[in-house]
């Protein structure tokens, strides 16, 4: 059988080097086309009516004025009288019109009565006995589930906890399927326990989930020699996508739909498509050149994108785009679910930690939300944690890069190190005291905090908490670790070599901006022995074989593995043709440097062009997968480990903080491109930079709706608040053999936990929650009375 | 969008006769950076834009004995690269740079900073300058009003005065000219800002059909000037806090002082009580930390921004003692 195994380094032309990603000069030109600029002839224009109130009850909706204006072309109902409205901002009735104004115009119209119900968009410390114990689920949570867009996952998980009340009816079970309750979902209504007599309960906002424990936490924190208590926390932020969510359809004939999709899944949005729309998937063409951003938020067609086909229809199928304004698309496209918890930790008087307890709570909007992974990379014996869900009416939650990790870095690595403090300990020492509990990556772990350390200075910059001040400036230095998974998704790849000596590859994936594209030209270039740029690659688009959605890390993985089979099948495809010519066996030839020779004989070789005329007059396609269990070995993998150190410096004066150099050391297997690997990094220690200074999505109270949906008071950071970011990606030994792991997550978790802990260095008390502002910060020296 | 007349006058008379004698009718558009993102979110919904940009006396900046005059229509940059604002109103030059990034200063005048609305994420998100609720509840009370002002909010105004030009203008005592159908009008700057009292006034005394035709500055040669700004990042953020303050120096102590602050209440802030605390002291860290401390002396905090009293008593501070050690770097 073929060898399908990474080269190793000896053998790499590509792999592993510094490459530049291949899509540059399209996108510095301008000539990269994002579906914001996707112009289709004929397209009408859409806008959405959107819901003011944060809860309330549709009434009525009168259409009518807005039907008769000039210029629009069809009015499509998303939620009419009698749904429940959950949040601000969420779609009522979609419009399309000759042109945006007139859209806006038409939205303007339309008259919608709502009755107000009374919200709550809070997401504090719950009162006092408000927590009601998480209880058997009605029907009714459960289309509330649906319509809060609750993942597939975690409802299939509470339902199986918690039970429901009541048996549903098969008409109630095909009502929740249409409403978009996944297979899995069903499965788990029919299998779960009933408990009728909990239907009568009034529900509250808060349910708390059973406490989880481990060991014995009573026991060990009387035995504790120092313990740690403290409030830590991440508010709710949004994806603040810089090409915001939307899409252009249009229908080709009656039942064939051509959709431009900005979206992380271009091969998974043809089937969420199919059921709302009535069509089979396969009517449904989905495209996608370039994204302006996702980070986790696009991987749904979402409401506005099935309400884009509908109207489409109404409006005799012309195109018809709504790509989302910049305030809808801080409202409701997508939001980071907040975490807060009050942890108490207790260690030995040399550093080793025993026990962990925490008291935790968050909202992920209207369907409440998980418990992050606490307490987080160090599996500290002897644990007591509960957990109070909050669901309340500020917007949905959706995978923001590594869910649920960078709020559990800050709740644990902020409380290590405030233990840390109090045991008079470097927290670098004290967290290698402690590094057997980050098993199984403690070697890797005990490495790259050595790499860091040495990047950062930290021996040199590292002082006692609050000791290192001159005038109204302290600096300070902090550190995180983390973990992800990030193993392949399944991706196929089609590989074709023309009898001219041509390539292409055929992959339904999408380049998030991650450099996707180049990689899978670098895989399938080392492979096949020729240059880069003669290999022809197609991908964004439904047309080509299916390649999974870009979240979770998963892509390189994926689309690595699945083309450098599809490669070296085609290259020992083309062998076998070549091999005759060359007098050889198959087996003895090898592709190099655009020359097909027999090995270890330059004399006996064939340019890379008359080899492939070789093939005769069919060119030779082969697909590869992943995973293919029939061709091992399995060249990707799961588990990774990194490590951040952050510098501040803080104004204690006014309270200002600023990054001074950020540090990352990363591993993830075999790097592909180091270049592009680097630069994912870079943009997540900027995107962290951002979380931890300044990103809050900020709710009134008595409106319910968020005060900052425009980047005026939704910051983010700019070029000055950027410091020297030095990355280190851990490659060679130990590393490289464990196949391609992906890299999208891992470096966002830390930068909130290690700027939080450089600031607690610098100015000696903890500001507990991010963002680090300066009322932040002056509030936290207030309390300490400093 | 909403339709609207748009008219472009060539003499000030004409534009003046164009504006309507009450607000929502019509909006003079100059360089449209605010007015624009206004129309766009509907917070403003105009029926007749006046854009005054091809009223030729309204550019063009001099200079001589009597000071400095300023076209309304002058954009920042051109004022900021000026060569005697530079050299004789340092503080001046460097708050059009601080005022924002390279192309809003390209396209945004003097007049219109001066009379941009306020950047309340209230008034911005379309509940008005005063915004209550149905039942009359005051939504920054109960709500979030981290930016809010900490002076002179007891009236139904909370928002904070958003130009970062008008303090130092008004240190330099700049004077502001109007036009309207009466005629001609001048005015002190610092009278030009009122606090409104009802959701139809606005929070300047422009009436609605008048425009804004010129600043005049008295000369500053003998003054000692800065301005300091507290932003949160280092660029495109709005202040948290501003000081501009003008010293007139009797040896090495000061005689008279000028210390406005922006972004603490509804309308640039001259705090007198600064200014009687500096009167024939020298500045050091000790007399501007008094004279800071004496200027938030009234400041009273709503339920979220006590922080902006320290961050006001430190812009005070640090731009007296940056205009004793010479002013504008």
């Amino acid at each position: 059988m073929a060898d399908y195994g990474w080269p190793d380094a000896e053998h790499r032309t590509l792999i592993g080097k510094r490459i530049t990603r291949v899509d540059s000069p399209v996108k510095v030109s301008g000539q990269a086309k994002y579906t914001y600029d996707v112009k289709r002839p004929g397209m009408l224009f859409g806008k959405i009516l959107r819901c003011p109130y944060a809860y309330a009850k549709v009434v009525s909706i009168d259409a009518s004025a807005a039907e008769k204006m000039p210029g629009v072309k069809a009015i499509h109902i998303i939620q009419g009288p009698n749904s429940t409205i959950h949040w601000a901002g969420d779609e009522v009735v979609a419009v399309a019109a000759v042109d945006e104004p007139t859209a806006e115009d038409a939205v303007r119209a339309i008259k919608v009565k709502y009755q107000k119900l009374s919200h709550l968009v809070s997401d504090a410390e719950p009162p006092k006995g408000a927590a009601q114990a998480q209880g058997p689920l009605s029907m009714d949570d459960i289309d509330d589930m649906l319509d809060n867009q609750v993942p597939a996952r975690q409802m299939v998980e509470q339902i199986q906890q918690y039970g429901i009340t009541s048996k549903p009816d098969e008409g109630t079970l095909k009502g929740l399927q249409e409403d978009g309750a996944t297979d899995e979902v069903i499965k788990a209504i029919r299998a779960a326990t009933v408990h009728p007599e909990a239907g009568s309960r009034p529900k509250s906002n808060y349910q708390k989930a059973a406490a989880q424990t481990l060991g014995d936490g009573e026991k060990a924190f009387a035995q504790a020699e120092v313990i740690s208590e403290g409030l830590y926390g991440v508010p709710v932020i949004t994806h603040c996508c810089l090409e915001s969510h939307g899409s252009t359809s249009e229908w080709t004939d009656n039942d064939h739909l051509l959709v431009h999709m900005s979206t992380q899944n271009v091969s998974g949005i043809a089937g969420q498509m199919a059921e709302p729309l009535k069509i089979p998937a396969t009517n449904i063409r989905v495209h996608q050149d370039h994204i302006g951003g996702g980070f986790g938020s696009k991987f749904s067609p979402d409401r506005w994108g099935i309400a884009t086909a509908e109207v489409s229809k109404k409006a005799g199928g012309k195109p018809v785009r709504i790509m989302l304004e910049r305030d809808s698309e801080l409202k409701v496209a997508g939001a980071r679910p907040s975490a807060y918890a009050r942890v108490r930790v207790g260690a030995k008087r040399d550093g080793t930690i025993v026990a962990w307890q925490s008291e935790s709570w968050g909202t992920g909007g209207p369907g409440g939300g998980g418990m992050p992974p606490i307490p987080y990379v160090f599996s500290i014996p002897n644990q007591r944690k509960e957990h109070t869900a909050i669901r309340n009416n500020i917007g949905p939650a959706r995978a923001w890069r590594a869910p649920n990790h960078p709020q559990a870095a800050v709740i644990t690595m902020c409380a290590l190190d405030d233990l840390a403090a109090k045991l008079n300990m470097d927290p670098l020492d004290f967290f290698l005291k402690n590094i057997e509990l980050g098993k199984p990556r403690q070697a890797i772990y005990t490495e790259e905090l050595g790499i860091a350390s040495d990047l950062m200075g930290w021996k040199q910059k590292w002082h006692p908490r609050g000791q290192n001040k001159s005038g109204n400036l302290a600096r300070g230095v902090g550190l995180s670790l983390h973990t992800w998974g990030g193993r392949g998704h399944a991706s196929d790849c089609d590989l074709t070599i023309h009898p001219d000596g041509s390539v292409d590859i055929k992959m339904g994936s999408q380049d998030l901006g991650t450099g996707t594209r180049t990689c899978i030209l670098m895989v399938a270039a080392d492979t096949l022995g020729i240059p880069m740029d003669t290999i022809s690659l197609q991908i964004g688009d439904t047309m080509y074989p299916p390649s999974g959605g870009s979240g979770g890390s998963t892509t390189i993985g994926g689309v690595s593995s699945s083309t450098r089979r599809a490669a070296v099948d085609a290259r020992e495809g083309l062998f076998a043709k070549v091999a005759p010519a060359l007098n050889a066996q198959p087996a003895e030839l090898e592709s190099i440097n655009g020359t097909v020779r027999v090995k270890g004989d330059s004399s006996r070789s064939l340019s890379w062009k008359e080899a492939c005329s070789k093939l005769g007059a069919m060119p030779l396609t082969v697909r590869g997968k992943n995973p293919d269990k029939s061709k091992p070995p399995d060249l990707t993998n799961s588990g990774v480990g990194g490590v951040q150190m952050a510098e501040v410096e803080v104004d204690t004066d006014t309270g200002i903080v600023k990054v001074k150099k950020m540090v990352a050391v990363q591993d993830c297997g075999l790097v592909i491109d180091v270049k592009t690997a680097e630069s994912q990094c870079h943009g997540a220690l900027i995107m962290g930079i951002s979380y931890s200074l300044f990103e809050e999505k900020v709710m009134d109270p008595t409106t319910g709706r968020m005060l900052n949906p425009d980047m005026q008071y939704y910051r983010l950071a700019g070029l000055n608040d950027i410091p020297e970011l030095v990355v280190h990606m851990m490659t060679g030994k130990g590393y490289d053999e464990r196949g391609v792991i992906g890299l999208g997550e891992p470096p966002v978790i830390s930068p909130g936990a290690a700027i939080s802990n450089a600031v607690a260095n610098a100015i000696g008390v903890r500001v507990p929650f991010l963002p680090l502002t300066p009322d932040r910060v002056l509030g936290a020296f207030q309390k300490a009375g400093a | 969008m909403r339709s609207f007349e748009y008219v472009s006058p060539t003499t000030k008379a004409q534009a003046v006769s164009l504006l309507a004698g009450n607000w929502g009718q019509t909006e003079v558009f100059a360089g449209g950076t605010d007015l624009l993102a206004l129309m766009k979110d509907d917070v403003l919904a105009p029926k007749r834009l006046v854009n005054i940009k091809q009223i030729k006396d309204l550019q063009g900046v001099t200079y001589n004995a009597q000071g400095l005059r300023v076209g309304a229509l002058t954009n920042l940059g051109e004022l900021a690269d000026d060569a005697n604002v530079k050299k004789n109103y340092p503080a001046l030059a460097e708050a059009l740079i601080e005022a924002a990034s390279p192309q809003i200063r390209n396209m945004a005048t003097l007049g219109g900073n001066l009379c941009q609305r306020p950047r309340c994420w209230y008034f911005r998100n379309g509940f008005g300058l005063l915004p209550k609720d149905e039942t009359g509840k005051e939504l920054i009370i109960e709500g979030d009003n981290r930016y809010h002002a900490i002076l002179a909010n007891d009236g139904p105004a909370k928002f904070v005065s958003p130009s970062t030009i008008a303090p130092v203008l008004i240190a330099y005592a700049a004077k502001i000219r109007l036009e309207g159908p009466k005629g001609k009008r001048e005015l002190p700057l610092e009278k030009f800002y009122v606090v409104p009292k009802t959701e139809t006034e606005r929070e300047h005394d422009l009436q609605p059909n008048e425009i804004v035709t010129e600043v005049v500055v008295p000369p500053a040669t003998d003054a000692k000037a800065a301005h300091y700004e507290i932003r949160q990042k280092e660029a495109f953020d709005w202040p948290l806090a501003v000081a501009a303050v003008a010293l007139r120096m009797n040896g090495s102590n000061v005689q008279s002082a000028r210390v406005v602050m922006g972004y603490v209440a509804p309308v640039p802030w001259i705090s007198m009580e600064a200014e009687q605390a500096l009167s024939s002291q020298n500045i050091s860290e000790d007399t501007a930390q008094r004279a800071a401390a004496a200027a938030l002396r009234n400041a009273k905090a709503l339920s979220h921004n006590s922080y902006k009293v320290q961050l006001a008593r430190v812009a005070v501070k640090r731009a007296l003692l940056k205009a004793a050690s010479g002013g504008a770097a």
